[in-house]
């Protein structure tokens, strides 16, 4: 009866309205900055015909070549640097029965998430300034090691997921047939695991390359990442450049993302 | 014989976790010792810090001493400023809510195929540059932007609103970079909602809005809780998004931090902020653990 009369069970008024305002206001802010990356004139408000000049004026700017430079480069190491260490504190800390210090471990893994970005900002502020004075290092590994701990729980999070589905059978039949430890890991275990890697080092140079707060007051003089070089653009008058930059930022994350979330859906 | 074996894996396992255990300790929880110890010393004429042990930091955090006479007050700044964070943490944390509580309701009443192709929806924006995303909110709410523009335009009001610069846009900027925060644990509760119940309500003849509260919203709430969690903490540490949006007036914790740094040159000070920053995120923190394993023992 009820079903004749079109009664949906699952319909609550108003709820799919708000919703879809919702995608809407979510996206919304998001198209007209990449569309003024398009304009013509020098507003990031008035419309005046379509060009790729700002594109143009982003390739040339010096500064923003370096900070790309620079942003690939500390996203690049920091990622590599955070998944191999994820790798292996997956291996640890997956498929093992309870063992002594696993909260202490889990806390440490997890802290980046939890510690507000701003204070783990001033503390990595405070200890590489004393590092700096006492060695005279400025160069770009305190930015990297910074990226590193926080990409971390990033990369450490599809590869133990990955892990915890995987068959241990497998395994044991190449360690019952006289492979080394290494061996096993290598030809069996890590061909597994291999999509779960790409996926945390994926997610962790994203989680890198967007950084603003950490790179703010961990870099040296002349050491902008693109989100800093931005960040500092706010005191002049923002041209549609800024839009540029942002779009190809942009265009680069929604590729790793999609790449990321059809990697994690294989084989499932 | 057991105890050798569990020792090898012991020292195995301490093996693999030791180069994540030495990034983190070097370059995340190591350095809050550091905070610690900094937040009781005084600071530096020109910035940094003197070896001398002070709790002026400390006490300088909500009062102040006046300089000549030494009466002690509150220190009203200082006050105001924590007050905004928390006011604005908890707006942004309600408005969160009732835009996330609908959309993942939405979401988790497709078909299970056009699920994944919403959840991206949520997803992608979440997963892009903060930064970016504060820049596009100010790009809209500006005095010549779209939305000042358009009204305008349609003849509702004659000089554009002063949405920039205020705490409004702060709200406005913060509800919209953390809104995923919110959709995602509310869908991940609603997903396994069992319809049945619904179902069984109705035959019951309860109307929508009870159904709504009775039904829906507690087998909601591990995940509404969740969420709320997950936007407040962020929120009350915000940065990037009172910096841009809020034009450098009006502050927010993690600006007055940084603020010590910079022009304030009192890092004992900056120090100290940070571990009450740190201090209220951790009793967030706690409350929610506490909360979620409540809701565990009852099934």
């Amino acid at each position: 009866m009820a079903k004749s009369r079109g009664f949906d069970i699952r319909h609550q008024r108003g709820f799919t309205p708000i919703a879809l305002l919702c995608f809407v206001l979510l996206y919304m802010p998001i198209i007209i900055l990449v569309v003024y990356s398009f304009n013509a004139g020098q507003s990031i408000a008035i419309w005046e015909g379509f060009s790729l000049r700002w594109y143009q004026a982003a390739w040339e700017n010096e500064q923003v070549q370096d900070a790309t430079i620079r942003s690939l480069v500390v996203a690049g190491a920091a990622s590599f640097i955070a998944t191999s260490a994820a790798v292996l504190a997956a291996l640890a800390t997956t498929r093992t029965p309870p063992y002594r210090g696993s909260t202490f471990v889990f806390a440490m893994i997890n802290q980046p998430l939890m510690v507000p970005e701003i204070v783990t900002a001033v503390a990595l502020l405070i200890f590489f300034a004393m590092i700096k004075v006492a060695t005279g290092y400025t160069g770009l590994w305190y930015l990297i090691l910074a990226h590193s701990a926080f990409c971390i729980p990033f990369a450490y999070m599809p590869i133990r997921a990955r892990l915890q589905g995987m068959d241990l059978s497998l395994e044991q039949a190449g360690a019952d047939l006289y492979g080394t430890p290494w061996r096993v890991f290598r030809k069996i275990t890590l061909p597994q695991l291999w999509p779960g890697v790409l996926a945390g080092a994926m997610l962790a140079f994203v989680i890198s390359l967007d950084d603003v707060v950490i790179t703010e007051f961990v870099k040296s003089a002349g050491q902008d990442t693109l989100p800093t070089y931005m960040l500092g653009q706010l005191r002049r008058v923002i041209t549609p450049e800024v839009n540029a930059i942002s779009t190809v930022l942009l265009a680069i994350s929604v590729i790793l993302v999609m790449a990321f979330f059809v990697l994690s859906r294989s084989k499932k | 014989m057991a105890g050798r074996a569990d020792t090898a894996a012991a020292r195995r396992r301490w093996l693999l976790l030791t180069p994540a255990l030495l990034v983190l300790i070097f370059a995340a929880s190591g350095p809050l010792l550091i905070v610690v110890v900094y937040s009781f010393l005084t600071p530096g004429d020109y910035g940094g810090i003197e070896w001398m042990f002070s709790t002026d930091a400390w006490f300088n955090v909500v009062a102040s001493r006046d300089f000549f006479d030494e009466t002690v007050t509150w220190n009203d700044a200082h006050l105001s400023i924590f007050w905004r964070s928390v006011k604005l943490s908890l707006m942004t944390t309600l408005a969160c809510f009732i835009f996330g509580l609908p959309t993942a309701y939405f979401i988790a009443t497709r078909p299970k195929g056009q699920r994944d192709f919403w959840m991206l929806l949520i997803i992608i924006p979440f997963w892009t540059n903060l930064l970016i995303r504060t820049f596009a909110v100010m790009e809209i709410i500006r005095n010549e932007g779209v939305v000042n523009t358009f009204l305008i335009n349609m003849g509702v009001i004659q000089e554009p609103i002063q949405m920039l610069f205020t705490d409004f846009a702060i709200m406005v900027g913060m509800t919209y970079v953390y809104l995923p925060l919110m959709v995602l644990p509310i869908y991940a509760s609603l997903e396994r909602l069992d319809f049945s119940l619904v179902e069984a309500s109705y035959d019951l003849y309860a109307r929508r809005w009870r159904v709504l509260r009775r039904v829906i919203l507690p087998l909601a709430k591990p995940g509404m809780i969740a969420g709320s969690i997950l936007v407040f903490v962020p929120s009350l540490g915000a940065y990037v998004t009172p910096r841009v949006l809020g034009g450098g007036k009006n502050l927010m914790l993690g600006n007055l931090i940084e603020l010590q740094f910079g022009q304030g040159r009192n890092w004992p000070l900056g120090a100290a902020l940070s571990i009450t920053l740190l201090a209220i995120v951790m009793v967030a923190l706690l409350i929610y653990v506490r909360q979620a394993e409540r809701e565990g023992s009852h099934g």
